[in-house]
């Protein structure tokens, strides 16, 4: 019962924050540099582990579709087969991922330790709201960067396929095939529904990450646990909006 | 010191004058859980005095403050300043008030110069220009120009509290809190600090409350203090009758004797 009390006030308190931050929205371009801040951080920052995982899931994707689909002679299909998969489901999902673990984190850790060491008071006291300052350039970031950082996930896992269909010996197919079945099965649609599913999973990490970090109270302990907090909830939100999403896009 | 209590605050950057406030503390409550922190509290501080709110350790004084700036809401009773109810939100867009923190509470992301602006530059006071003129006449008032460029990490700790001051300052507040100004510093630095709120004071005329049990503080800039001892207002007075004051528990709290013989804390475990 005090679990799901717990819940509900999370999810109370989140949408609280949403209403507070979107009331701020006419604020947006006077907070210019706060926005490309956390642009860089958002984006730039992620940007290298994204891709990393990308190539190698791209890889892996192409290594164990190839070794299977030989037996039924149907591994000139490996190109559609990464493609969609990174498309429409690991790449966004790869992407919120990484930014639950690399984003979300920081987010969490910064604002609850504003919070412990009383900085969001002052911000009270000064009447500057939190939510313009910190969660607004946060959320308008991440609406901006994730498209980004799911196509590049895309094109380097499609890239990360290739290379190996190309070099492994039970599969050898050659870049323009791959590419050619790639393109063949896969629509406009397809990449628009993964970045549309990105978008959905990125706003909901930083906005969850937020909550959890600014209702922190406590000392230092507390902080490491709103970190641990917005991780685990990030995940467990991207895989359940993951199923919605999907049925939605459908 | 100047004594007298003016009913106007004068602007340190302008010099023009705007009404000093008052605050008033009605019958207040205030409980976490089962734990009642504050227990029918009730006094009032006139427009332009300092008011020292004294007691031990855990007695609710911070808690105190906290209603006062709307950062806690109270359980009973309630908390007005200048007439508005203090946790009301137009009431902080009314007034203008400050809260130095006990920690200082600077942003640590931030240079000492940029603490300062934050206020300014989101509620458009001035433009950059008029910005770097207030910010760097706060600094001079707290002689800490050469800080403006550091970040809070590589501040003392006497320099944080003297930024957190000019950071309040910088807001022209009608009101000023400070929680526990003097804590952890050493002597001199403490009575630094107290007397850069006296002058401020005197200076600006602005209504202050000092939550403190620095009693060097207290007898020397106090207009009036207020001493809390388990949630419950036990004196109320001038600095003059705080001196005189022949309540046991006053005289214990200001000049307590450490009694090798008999040692309180062996008094608590039983």
């Amino acid at each position: 019962m005090r679990t799901l009390t717990r819940v509900l006030e999370g999810i109370g308190s989140t949408l609280q924050l949403l209403v507070q931050s979107l009331s701020h929205v006419p604020t947006l371009p006077r907070q210019w540099g706060r926005f490309i801040e956390q642009c860089y951080l958002i984006g730039y920052t992620t940007l290298p582990i994204v891709a990393i995982l990308s190539f190698f899931i791209g890889s892996v994707l192409a290594l164990q579709s190839g070794y299977s689909m030989e037996n039924f002679g149907a591994k000139q299909f490996i190109g559609s087969l990464v493609g969609l998969s990174i498309a429409r489901e690991l790449g966004p999902v790869m992407c919120a991922i990484l930014l639950a673990g690399r984003v979300g984190s920081a987010i969490a850790a910064e604002l609850a330790s504003m919070k412990v060491y009383q900085e969001i008071d002052a911000l009270e006291t000064m009447n500057i709201p939190p939510a313009r300052i910190l969660v607004l350039p946060r959320l308008a970031a991440v609406l901006v960067m994730m498209p980004v950082l799911a196509i590049i996930a895309n094109l380097v896992g499609w890239f990360g396929g290739a290379i190996v269909a190309k070099y492994t010996d039970f599969i050898a197919i050659d870049p323009p095939a791959y590419f050619a079945a790639l393109r063949r099965f896969m629509e406009f649609k397809d990449v628009l529904n993964g970045l549309i599913k990105a978008e959905v999973f990125g706003f909901a990490v930083v906005l969850v990450s937020c909550n959890i970090g600014l209702n922190t109270r406590g000392g230092p302990r507390e902080i490491g646990a709103s970190v641990t907090r917005a991780v685990v909830t990030s995940l467990i939100l991207i895989l359940v909006l993951d199923y919605f999403v999907t049925k939605a896009l459908l | 010191m100047a004594d007298s209590r003016c009913s106007a605050t004068r602007n340190p950057f302008t010099h023009t004058e705007t009404p000093a406030v008052s605050v008033a503390i009605e019958d207040l409550s205030k409980s976490f859980g089962k734990l009642e922190v504050l227990k029918h509290v009730s006094f009032q501080v006139e427009p332009g005095e300092i008011f020292v709110l004294m007691g031990p350790s855990g007695s609710g004084k911070s808690v105190l403050l906290k209603h006062i700036v709307g950062l806690e809401l109270p359980s009973g009773g309630r908390v007005t300043v200048d007439g508005r109810d203090a946790a009301a939100a137009e009431t902080r867009e009314q007034i203008r008030l400050a809260l130095v923190f006990q920690a200082g509470a600077l942003f640590n992301s931030m240079t000492v110069y940029n603490n300062l602006a934050l206020y300014l530059r989101e509620h458009r006071v001035a433009d950059e220009a008029g910005i770097r003129e207030k910010v760097m006449r706060a600094l001079q008032i707290l002689s800490l120009e050469a800080a403006a460029e550091k970040y809070p990490s590589e501040l003392s700790g006497g320099m944080k509290k003297r930024v957190a001051i000019a950071r309040a300052l910088v807001m022209e507040p009608q009101l000023m809190l400070y929680d526990e100004p003097t804590s952890e510093l050493d002597p001199v630095m403490a009575a630094t600090i107290s007397e850069i709120i006296a002058t401020l004071k005197d200076q600006y005329h602005v209504t202050t409350i000092v939550v403190s049990h620095d009693r060097d503080l207290a007898l020397n800039i106090a207009d009036r203090v207020g001493i809390l001892m388990g949630g419950q207002l036990v004196f109320l007075g001038t600095r003059d009758e705080l001196r005189a004051s022949a309540d046991p528990r006053v005289v214990d709290f200001l000049n307590p004797k450490i009694d090798l013989a008999n040692p309180r804390f062996k008094q608590l475990e039983t």
